[in-house]
C-alpha cells in the first residue's frame, strides 16, 4: 500500500519537472536518428594518389579501375614518390599507390610484380580499410591479367573470394550494427543512472532524511524508485524498434519478445548497480563523476565501437563483468542474426549473475540507521 | 509499555564519532503531552541526540527508550510513533500542498478516505484553504514552518520532534507557530524542540541546556531563571554557555 502513495509521488515529481520529461523524449530521438549517421565507420572517398612509373596500357588499366571504385577518389597522379608523401604530409591524401617502371615486364617475364601502397595512418581506421579495399583491387586485377592471358594453362583454374566477406551485415552497413547497441545504451541511462541520481538529489535535499525516520520499508522506498523508471525504459525501447523500423527498415531477424526478456533481466542488472553508486554517494557531484566514469570505461569496454575480439587478451578479461558488453551483443545477434532465447540463455545468466551480485550489494549498502 | 507517561527515557546516552564525543552521557525523560525545549550552542550536540531518539543514528553507549521501544535495538517501531521536521524542511518542494499530506498520511498507512477528511480538517484549521492546490516551493517561509509541523504530527504520534523548526522568521510567525504546538501538546503529543531562540525557551514546560555534548542544566523555565538569579531564560543561557569549551560549527 505505501508503495502506491510513493510510485505517485515519483510520477508527479517526474512529469512535473521541467528538464527530465524533455531529455527522456528528447535523447531517444537523437540517439536514433543522428548518431546511427555519425557512428558510421565505413570508409568511402578515400583520398587516393596513383605513380604510374610504367605507363603501359597494363598500368594505366590498373589505374582506371582504382579510379572507377566508389572508394576511392583519385584526386591526382602526381609524377615522383617525393611529390606524393608532401601530399600525403599536407593531409590532402590519405593513400598512395606507386606503380614501379617494370610493372608490365616483370608481370610477363615473372608472372608476379608488385607495387607499393602507402597510407596516411593518422586516420587508422581510413588508412587500414584503404590499404585492405586497394590491395583487393590489385589481386583482381591481377587474376583478371591471368585469366585473359591464358598464362600456365596448367595452374589450377583459382578464383579467391574478397577475403573481408561479412556475413550477417553483407553489406557492411553500421548502421545495422550501430541501432541495436544505440538502444542498450539508452536503456542503460534511463533504468540505471536517472534513479540513481533522483535518489542522490534527495539526499542532497534533506528529504531522504524525513523518509528515514518513517516507517517506509527500504524496499518499498527502492522499488518506487526503481518502477517508474523501469515502465519508461520498456516504452522508450519500445519506441525504438518503431524508429529502426521506420527510418532504416530494421526488424529484428530474431523475436522481440527475446529481447524484452533479456531487456528485464539487464534492467534489474543496470538499477542495481546505479543504486550502488548511489547508496555509496552523498551529493550529485561525486554521483554524476562516478557514473560518468563507469559510463565510458563501459561503452568503450562493450564492443559497441570496437569488437571486443580484436582488443588485446587483457582488455578482454576487463570486458567480462561489463553487462553493457552481453545486452549488446545479445542485441545484435537477435537482430542480425535471428538468435533465440535458448541460443542466448547463456549470455542472459550472465546478465542474471551480474543482477544478483549488484542487487545484493545495493541493499546490504542502504542503511536508514547511520 | 509507557510507565509513568513517559515517552523518552535516557540513560548516559552517548555518542562517539572517533575520538569525538557529540553526546557525552546524557540522562533525562520527556512526559506525554509535554514541551521539552533542547537548548545549547552550535555544536554543542543537540542535532545528534535528537538524530538518536529518532532512530537515524546509533548509539555508541547507554539506553534509551521513546514511546516504549529501545532505540538501539527497535528503531523501526519507533518511527511507527513519531512525527519529525528539520531545519531543511522535509516537505517535497515540488509537490502541492494537498499531495504533500497524502503522501506523509499514505505512507503511515492511513486510507484514501482517511486521509482526505482529515486533509479538509486540515487545511480549514490553518486557513490553507486557497493554497491547496500551490506547490510547497511558492509558499512564504512561515506558511511552509505551520504546514511542515502539521504534517509531521499528522498521524497522532506520541512525540513530534522538532529540529530549530523556526529558523529565519519574524516573531509574529514564531508565536502562530507556537499556538500549533500548545495545541499538540493540549492533544498528549510530546514535543521534543531545539531552538536558537530564548523567547522560545520560555514557552517550554521544561527546558534542558547542553554544553559541549553533556546536560548543564535540565528544570522548568521559572526554577531555572530563580536558580542563576537570572531575569530571563537569555541571561540563564549565557551563563551556562559562557562555561563552553568547544566551539560552534
Amino acid at each position: 500500500m505505501i508503495l502506491k502513495y510513493l510510485i505517485e509521488k515519483e510520477v508527479k515529481q517526474f512529469t512535473r519537472n521541467s528538464f527530465l520529461p524533455r531529455i527522456a523524449l528528447f535523447m531517444p530521438v537523437i540517439m536514433m536518428l543522428i548518431l546511427p549517421w555519425a557512428a558510421n565507420q565505413e570508409v568511402k572517398n578515400i583520398h587516393s594518389v596513383v605513380i604510374d612509373n610504367d605507363r603501359t596500357t597494363v598500368s594505366e588499366r590498373l589505374v582506371r579501375k582504382v579510379a572507377a571504385s566508389t572508394y576511392f577518389d583519385v584526386t591526382e597522379t602526381a609524377s615522383t614518390y617525393s611529390r606524393a608523401m608532401e601530399a600525403v604530409e599536407s593531409g590532402s591524401v590519405d593513400i598512395v599507390l606507386e606503380i614501379p617502371g617494370n610493372f608490365e615486364r616483370d608481370l610477363r617475364k615473372e608472372g608476379a610484380a608488385s607495387v607499393l601502397i602507402s597510407a596516411n595512418a593518422v586516420n587508422g581506421t581510413k588508412g587500414a580499410f584503404g590499404s585492405n579495399y586497394l590491395a583487393e583491387i590489385v589481386r583482381t586485377y591481377a587474376e583478371e591479367l591471368q585469366t585473359e592471358a591464358g598464362l600456365r594453362a596448367d595452374a589450377p583454374p583459382y578464383r579467391i573470394n574478397p577475403v573481408n566477406q561479412n556475413r550477417f551485415n553483407p553489406r557492411m552497413d553500421y548502421k545495422v550494427f550501430m541501432v541495436p547497441a544505440l538502444m542498450v545504451m539508452l536503456l542503460t541511462l534511463i533504468c540505471g543512472f536517472l534513479p540513481a541520481l533522483n535518489i542522490v538529489s534527495e539526499k542532497e535535499k534533506g528529504t531522504m532524511e524525513q523518509i528515514n525516520v518513517t516507517p517506509v520499508p527500504k524496499l518499498a522506498f527502492i522499488m518506487a524508485k526503481l518502477i517508474p523508471y523501469w515502465v519508461l525504459g520498456f516504452v522508450i525501447l519500445s519506441l525504438c524498434f518503431a524508429v529502426a523500423w521506420a527510418v532504416y527498415g530494421l526488424v529484428p531477424a530474431g523475436n522481440l519478445s527475446t529481447i524484452y526478456v533479456a531487456a528485464f533481466v539487464y534492467i534489474l542488472a543496470v538499477s542495481g548497480f546505479g543504486l550502488v553508486i548511489s547508496n555509496h554517494s552523498s551529493t550529485m557531484q561525486q554521483a554524476m563523476f562516478v557514473i560518468f566514469f563507469f559510463m565510458l570505461v563501459c561503452i568503450l569496454l562493450s564492443g559497441l565501437f570496437t569488437p571486443v575480439d580484436s582488443m588485446p587478451r587483457w582488455a578482454q578479461i576487463i570486458t567480462v563483468p561489463n553487462p553493457l558488453k552481453y545486452f549488446i551483443f545479445i542485441m545484435r545477434q537477435v537482430y542480425l542474426k535471428g538468435s533465440g532465447l535458448t541460443d542466448l540463455l547463456p549470455t542472459i545468466g550472465a546478465l542474471g549473475i551480474f543482477a544478483l551480485i549488484s542487487n545484493t550489494w545495493a541493499v546490504l549498502s542502504y542503511r536508514k540507521t547511520a | 509499555m509507557i510507565m509513568n507517561n513517559i515517552v523518552i527515557e535516557t540513560e548516559n546516552l552517548t555518542k562517539r564519532f572517533g575520538k569525538f564525543t557529540a553526546v557525552d552521557s546524557i540522562s533525562f525523560n520527556v512526559r506525554k503531552g509535554e514541551i521539552f525545549g533542547f537548548l545549547g550552542a552550535n555544536g554543542a550536540g543537540k542535532t545528534t541526540a535528537m538524530r538518536m531518539l529518532c532512530g537515524l543514528s546509533k548509539p555508541t553507549s547507554g539506553k534509551g527508550t521513546v514511546a516504549g521501544y529501545d532505540i538501539t535495538r527497535r528503531p523501526e517501531p519507533i518511527k511507527r510513533n513519531i512525527g519529525y521536521m528539520s531545519q531543511r524542511f522535509s516537505l517535497y518542494e515540488d509537490l502541492k500542498v494537498w499531495e504533500n499530506i497524502r503522501l506523509f498520511g499514505g505512507i503511515y498507512g492511513m486510507s484514501d478516505s482517511q486521509i482526505a477528511e482529515k486533509t479538509n480538517e486540515l487545511l480549514h484549521t490553518l486557513d490553507f484553504g486557497k493554497d491547496r492546490n500551490t506547490p510547497v516551493k511558492a509558499l512564504p517561509l512561515g506558511r511552509k514552518q505551520k504546514l511542515a509541523f502539521s504534517v509531521a504530527i499528522f498521524h497522532e504520534p506520541k512525540i513530534v520532534f522538532l529540529d530549530e523548526p523556526t529558523g529565519g522568521v519574524d516573531p509574529a510567525a514564531r508565536r502562530q507557530f507556537w499556538e500549533l504546538i500548545y495545541d499538540a501538546s493540549d492533544r498528549g503529543i510530546a514535543v521534543f524542540v531545539t531552538t536558537h531562540y530564548m523567547d522560545e525557551a520560555e514557552y517550554c514546560n521544561r527546558v534542558s541546556i547542553m554544553v559541549d555534548g553533556r546536560i548543564k542544566a535540565l528544570d522548568t523555565p521559572d526554577k531555572l531563571k530563580c536558580q542563576y538569579n537570572a531575569d530571563s531564560m537569555n541571561d540563564v543561557f549565557t551563563h551556562i554557555a559562557r562555561t563552553a569549551e568547544r566551539t560552534g560549527e
